[in-house]
């Protein structure tokens, strides 16, 4: 990685943290100061922890529901008529 | 349930989804089809290694730092196959972590952590990649989520 450090400005930092306000579950209007900013950081921090474990709660029932399928089980069909 | 458009966010326009969607889902048929059935521990394993893989794998994604990086996060967890005696462990660091500037908020950390390659970002593209990451994230879960409804009914 380059040593050099582009000077960022204050209006692309405030750009992005309202691109990840709107992101959030529940969006709100606030304005985009330093104490707001680190909320939203703080929320951004708990929401993608909780997308992870939902993630791995998919994963085991995906799981669940594949053990019981066979060959000729609906599920099978649902998959093959989505991939064509 | 609409069957004419199963899949969450298949619309023409956003492309990025559907390529998720169907890496995804050749992904959960090739595990279905795995044969011994592996333990229910085991496929759970591989089921959340395909959601990762999916969204890694995404056209928007492909040219994202966090992309490339949860790859490579992948590789090495599918080289430590269980039932190895030792398995040796070696964390690589790809790139030099760089250490959080003072003006940033103190939660810039964690979500360097959180996101993939995120030790490596200047705070600038930390938001960024942050963004993209958590549209992919949410993506995946609600085409899972989805994917379950319909195996469900």
């Amino acid at each position: 990685m380059s040593s050099r450090r582009r000077r960022i400005t204050d209006g692309e930092i405030n750009e992005l943290i309202t691109k990840l306000q709107s992101l959030l579950p529940e969006p709100r209007r606030r304005n985009t100061n330093r104490a707001s900013a680190s909320k939203l950081l703080k929320e951004t921090c708990s929401y993608i922890k909780s997308l992870h474990r939902e993630v791995e709660d998919l994963s085991d029932r995906l799981s669940d529901i594949i053990e019981t399928m066979d060959g000729d089980s609906p599920q099978v069909e649902i998959i093959r008529s989505l991939l064509n | 349930m609409n069957r004419k458009n199963p899949l969450p966010n298949s619309n023409p326009n956003s492309p990025n989804s559907s390529m998720q969607a169907l890496h995804f889902l050749q992904a959960l048929a090739r595990i279905a089809r795995a044969a011994p059935k592996p333990a229910h521990s085991a496929r759970t394993r591989q089921i959340r290694h395909a959601a990762y893989a999916s969204m890694a794998h995404s056209s928007r994604s492909s040219r994202r730092t966090w992309s490339r990086a949860l790859l490579h996060r992948l590789r090495q967890w599918q080289q430590q196959r269980p039932g190895r005696l030792l398995t040796v462990r070696r964390r690589v660091r790809i790139v030099t972590p760089i250490t959080s500037r003072p003006e940033e908020p103190a939660r810039a950390e964690t979500l360097r952590q959180l996101v993939p390659g995120g030790r490596g970002m200047e705070y600038c593209n930390l938001l960024e990649e942050t963004a993209d990451y958590v549209q992919c994230l949410r993506a995946q879960v609600q085409l899972m989520q989805t994917l379950l409804d319909a195996f469900s009914s």
